[in-house]
C-alpha cells in the first residue's frame, strides 16, 4: 500500500520562541494511506510541529515536501489547497450555521455570475451525500448547535473529505467523546484509511494509538525521541518508556525537599469535592502544614476544575474540606479568601491579574479594606505594602505605579502571588506556576513555593511539567479524566509511575 | 489627571474663540444659563459615567425623566402629596426600576443595551399611557417654592443645579477615586473575570452602579421639570442619555469599561453645553447643533487614543530600559 516517496516529509523542523526552543530538528514522515500516532508529553512539541504542518505557525528550520516536492505552508487555507486539513481539539465549526454551510465554508459553490448566490441545491446534496458516507444520520440542513460533540466532529472530517484531504491531522479528537462516540470515530479513521487518506493522529490515550496506528513517532523536548515502526510493536508500556526516558535537569538542585519540614497537623483536607466539570468523581486528597501536593495529570484532566472548585469561583456540587480542623465553605472567592485559601490560577492575564491596574492597584485588590480607614483608601499605606511586597519577592518593576501588562511573565506571576501574601496563607494553590515563564523566574518562583512551605503554608502545585512536578512536590496526585488514580510518595516517584496513572492504568 | 488635560484644554480654546466672536458669551446671563444647564446635565452624566465604567450603558435616561416628570407633576398637582414625599417618591421610584436593570444585567445575563433599551421604550410608553399624552406642568401651584428654586434660583449668582452638581461631583469623586468601591467599580469594568478571582462581588458592584444612576437621574429630573415647568410625556428628556454618554465618553470614559474619571465627565459635560451654546451665538443654523457636536466628539475621542497609545509605548520603553540594566551586571 506505501509507496516508495512519502506522501509527506517533514526534515529538520525547528521553531523558537522568546527563550524556549519548541522544536529543535524534527521530523516526520508519512504515507499515503497510513494512520501516524504522534505522541509525547504536554509541552513536547506536537502541537507546535502540527501548526507548522498546518500553515497556523512558521517554521525556523526546516523544509517540508509533499510527494517529493518542497512546498512552502504560509497559511491554513494555503495548507488545505495542498490537501493538508486540521481536525482542531476545540471545534473550529460555527454553531450558527448549518452543517450544509459549514461543510462548504469559504468554499461554497456559486451560481448567477457576477451575483456569487451560494449554490444551495448543490451544498446540500453534496453534504448529504458525505454525511451518509460518514454514517451520520442527520439533514444537512440541521443547525450545528443541534448537534452533539461526536457528530459536530464529524462536520469537521466531513468538511474535510470536502475540501480534498490527503493528511488530516486529529489533536485529540477523543478528548470530549464517550466510549460508544470513541469507537465510532475509530472505525471511520480506519476507513478514512482504507479510501487512501493519511492520518496524523495525536492522543495521549494510548489504547486508541495500540489499536489503530500503523506507525508511532514520538517527540520528547522539542526533539525526535523514536518512532515504533511495527504495528504489533505499539504497546502501551513501551510508548511511556519512549515519552518519559530523560533525565531530570538541576532546576531543583539544593531545594530538594526532604520531609524533615513536612508539619504535624491536620493542614488541608478535602474529604469529598465533586465538579461541574466531573459530575460523578469525587476527589479527595489532604496536604499537611509545609507539605507541597503535586496534582498531575494530562490537560483535561480536571485538575484545574478541581482547584477553582476549592476557591470558589467555579463552586463545586459537592465540597467538604477543612483547614487545621475547621470546616470550609466556599461559595465565592471571596469566601476562600477570608479563610486563608487562595489560588494563583492557569490564566495570569486573564484571570489572575488585571493587566491594566498598575502594580500596586493589582497587589492591594483582594485586601483593600486592610489598607483603608471607613473605606477611604490609604495610599501611602498601600504604596508602601506594594513597595514592600517589591522587594520582598524582587518583583523587577521600574515602579509601583508600573502597568502589570509590560511586566514579563515571571514578574507577573508575582505580582499574583504577592497579592496572597499581604494576608497569612494557609492553603496556596498554584496552577502551572511557570507556565511561559523565562528559567530564570522559574527557578525564584520554585524558591518561593518551597518558601512558603516551610513556613507551614499547605501547597498545591498543579503542573503538566514533569520535572516540575518531581522537582517541587512532596507527594504527587495524579488524576486522570476528573479521577484521582493515585497518589505517590517520593520514593515511588518516577516519570513513569506518573505517565501511567496520568493515562489511565491504575496504581 | 493627564488624561483630562487635553480636553479641558479643547474647552478653554471654544470659550476663548467663542467670548472673541461673540463677547455675549461672557455676560453673567448667558454664564448662569450655561452653568444652569451643565448642572442640570452633569447630575445625572456623573451617574451615567459609573455604569459606564463597570462596562455597562445606561439608555433610558430621558425616557426616566419623562416618566418621573409626570408623575411629579400628578403627586404634587393632582393627587395632594407633600413635596417632600414627592421627590422621595420620584427618587424612590428610579431607584428600584434601576436595580430592576442591574439585577436582569448580571443575574440573568442580558446585556445592559437591551435591558436598558427596552427601559428606554417601555418607560416613554408608560408616560404616555398615564397622562393620556397630555403635557403635564406645575402651572403656579403654591407651596412649590423649593423645587422651583432647586431648578431656577441661585445661590450667591450661582444658578443651583451647578452648585448641586459640585457637591454630587465632590462626593463621587471621594467615592469613585477614592474608596474601595470605586476601586472595585475600576476593577470590574476592567476586567469583571479577573476582579472575581480577586473576591470581588462583581454582580453587586455593577447593580450598585445602576442605583446609584439611577438616584442621579431622579436629581436631574426633577430640576428639568422645574426648569421646563412643563412636562411633554412625547418629548420631555429626548435623547438625553446620549448627552450623558457623550460627555462621559468625550471625558475619557471607555465603552469597553474601566476607564474614566469624575473631574472628565464634568469637562466632558461643560464641553458639550458650549458647544450647544456656540451654536446660538455663532449664528450657525440651529439645524447644524448636532452636526457640530458630533464632530467635536469624534476629534476629541480620536485624540485622546493617540494620547493613550503613546503613552502605553513609552512606559513598555521604560520597562525594557530598566530590564535591561538588570540584566547588564549579571552578564
Amino acid at each position: 500500500m506505501e509507496t516508495n516517496t512519502p506522501l509527506l516529509e517533514m526534515v529538520g523542523i525547528s521553531k523558537r520562541f522568546p527563550g524556549v526552543v519548541a522544536l529543535d530538528n524534527v521530523s516526520l514522515n508519512v504515507h499515503q494511506g497510513e494512520i501516524v500516532a504522534l505522541i509525547g508529553e504536554n509541552g513536547a512539541g506536537k502541537s507546535t510541529l502540527m501548526k507548522i504542518l498546518g500553515g497556523a505557525i512558521s517554521r525556523d528550520d526546516g523544509s517540508i515536501n509533499i510527494d517529493g516536492t518542497p512546498v512552502e505552508i504560509r497559511s491554513p487555507a494555503n495548507a488545505s489547497s495542498l490537501g493538508i486539513e486540521f481536525i482542531h481539539q476545540e471545534l473550529s465549526v460555527l454553531d450558527n450555521l448549518d452543517v450544509a454551510a459549514n461543510i462548504f465554508l469559504h468554499r461554497e459553490p456559486t451560481t448567477g455570475g457576477f451575483l456569487k448566490l451560494i449554490d444551495r441545491n448543490r451544498i446540500y446534496r453534496d453534504s448529504d451525500v458525505l454525511l451518509k458516507k460518514l454514517g451520520l444520520n442527520i439533514s444537512s440542513r440541521t443547525s450545528l448547535e443541534q448537534l452533539s460533540i461526536a457528530q459536530q466532529q464529524l462536520v469537521e472530517i466531513a468538511r474535510a473529505l470536502s475540501a480534498g484531504a490527503r493528511i488530516i491531522i486529529m489533536d485529540e479528537p477523543t478528548s470530549s467523546l464517550t466510549l460508544t462516540e470513541t469507537r465510532r470515530l475509530l472505525e471511520i479513521v480506519k476507513d478514512l484509511k482504507a479510501e487512501q487518506v493519511s492520518i496524523i493522529y495525536i492522543s495521549h490515550r494510548m489504547h486508541e494509538v495500540e489499536e489503530i496506528a500503523d506507525r508511532a513517532v514520538v517527540l520528547r523536548d522539542g526533539r525526535n525521541a523514536g518512532e515504533i515502526q511495527q504495528r504489533n510493536e505499539i504497546t502501551h508500556e513501551r510508548m511511556v518508556r519512549m515519552m518519559v526516558g530523560r533525565d531530570l535537569k538541576d532546576f531543583f538542585k539544593g531545594e530538594r525537599p526532604g520531609n524533615g519540614h513536612v508539619q504535624q497537623g491536620a493542614g488541608f483536607e478535602v474529604r469529598k469535592l465533586r465538579t461541574q466539570r466531573y459530575p460523578n468523581h469525587t476527589i479527595s486528597f489532604t496536604v499537611a502544614p509545609g507539605e507541597v501536593l503535586g496534582l498531575a495529570g494530562l490537560v483535561g484532566a480536571g485538575r484545574s476544575e478541581v482547584a477553582r472548585a476549592i476557591f470558589g469561583v467555579e463552586p463545586a456540587l459537592e465540597a467538604d474540606m477543612s483547614v487545621n480542623g475547621v470546616d470550609l465553605h466556599i461559595k465565592n472567592a471571596h469566601d476562600a479568601i477570608t479563610r486563608g485559601v487562595y489560588l494563583i490560577p492557569e490564566d495570569r492575564r486573564q484571570n489572575g491579574l488585571i493587566v491594566d491596574f498598575n502594580v500596586r492597584e493589582n497587589i492591594s485588590l483582594p485586601n483593600l479594606e486592610n489598607f483603608s480607614s471607613a473605606k477611604i483608601i490609604d495610599r501611602g499605606r498601600e504604596t508602601k505594602l506594594a513597595i514592600d511586597a517589591c522587594k520582598s519577592i524582587n518583583i523587577k518593576t521600574p515602579s509601583p505605579e508600573m502597568r502589570a501588562a509590560n511586566l514579563s511573565g515571571g514578574n507577573q506571576q508575582k505580582v499574583v502571588l504577592a497579592r496572597w501574601l499581604t494576608f497569612s496563607p494557609k492553603v496556596l494553590i498554584f496552577d502551572e506556576p511557570t507556565r511561559g515563564i523565562d528559567v530564570g523566574a522559574k527557578s525564584e518562583i520554585y524558591a518561593l513555593i518551597r518558601k512558603l512551605a516551610a513556613e507551614g503554608v499547605s501547597v498545591v502545585v498543579i503542573s503538566s511539567e514533569m520535572e516540575e512536578v518531581l522537582g517541587i512536590s512532596d507527594r504527587i496526585a495524579v488524576m486522570h479524566e476528573g479521577k484521582l488514580t493515585g497518589i505517590l510518595n517520593r520514593p515511588q516517584f518516577s516519570e513513569e509511575a506518573v505517565m501511567r496513572l496520568a493515562t489511565g492504568v491504575e496504581g | 489627571m493627564k488624561k483630562e488635560l487635553g480636553i479641558f484644554v479643547l474647552l478653554i480654546i471654544l470659550c476663548v474663540i467663542v467670548s472673541v466672536i461673540n463677547p455675549n458669551f461672557l455676560a453673567a446671563i448667558n454664564l448662569q444659563n450655561l452653568a444652569r444647564q451643565i448642572g442640570a446635565f452633569g447630575i445625572f452624566s456623573i451617574g451615567l459615567g459609573l455604569v459606564i465604567i463597570t462596562g455597562g450603558i445606561e439608555l433610558s435616561v430621558g425616557s426616566m425623566m419623562a416618566l418621573l416628570g409626570v408623575l411629579l407633576s400628578m403627586m404634587l398637582t393632582e393627587w395632594g402629596f407633600p413635596v417632600f414625599l414627592g421627590i422621595i417618591a420620584c427618587i424612590g421610584l428610579s431607584m428600584v426600576l434601576s436595580l430592576g436593570h442591574g439585577l436582569l444585567i448580571t443575574r440573568m445575563n442580558m446585556q445592559p443595551f437591551i435591558v436598558t433599551l427596552c427601559g428606554l421604550l417601555f418607560y416613554r410608553g408608560l408616560a404616555r399611557f398615564i397622562t393620556k399624552d397630555e403635557t403635564k406642568g406645575f402651572g403656579t401651584v403654591a407651596g412649590l417654592d423649593f423645587l422651583r428654586f432647586t431648578a431656577n434660583g441661585n445661590l450667591l449668582g450661582i444658578p443651583m443645579p451647578f452648585v448641586l452638581l459640585i457637591v454630587i461631583a465632590a462626593i463621587t469623586f471621594v467615592v469613585l477615586h477614592r474608596s474601595v468601591y470605586g476601586r472595585y467599580l475600576f476593577a470590574t469594568g476592567r476586567n469583571a473575570e479577573a476582579a472575581r478571582y480577586a473576591g470581588i462581588n462583581t454582580n453587586r458592584i455593577i447593580t450598585l452602579s445602576y442605583v446609584i444612576a439611577g438616584a442621579l437621574t431622579a436629581v436631574s429630573g426633577i430640576i428639568f421639570a422645574f426648569y421646563t415647568n412643563s412636562v411633554s410625556p412625547a418629548n420631555h428628556g429626548n435623547a438625553y442619555e446620549l448627552y450623558g454618554i457623550a460627555a462621559a465618553v468625550l471625558g475619557g470614559c471607555s465603552l469597553r469599561g474601566g476607564e474614566g474619571s469624575v473631574i472628565g465627565i464634568l469637562i466632558g459635560t461643560a464641553l458639550l453645553q458650549v458647544l450647544r451654546n456656540l451654536v446660538n451665538l455663532l449664528g450657525i443654523p440651529s439645524s447644524l447643533d448636532f452636526a457640530v457636536m458630533g464632530a467635536v466628539i469624534l476629534i476629541g475621542v480620536m485624540a485622546d487614543q493617540i494620547f493613550t497609545e503613546r503613552r502605553n509605548r513609552r512606559q513598555l520603553a521604560l520597562v525594557r530600559e530598566s530590564a535591561a540594566r538588570d540584566a547588564t551586571p549579571a552578564a
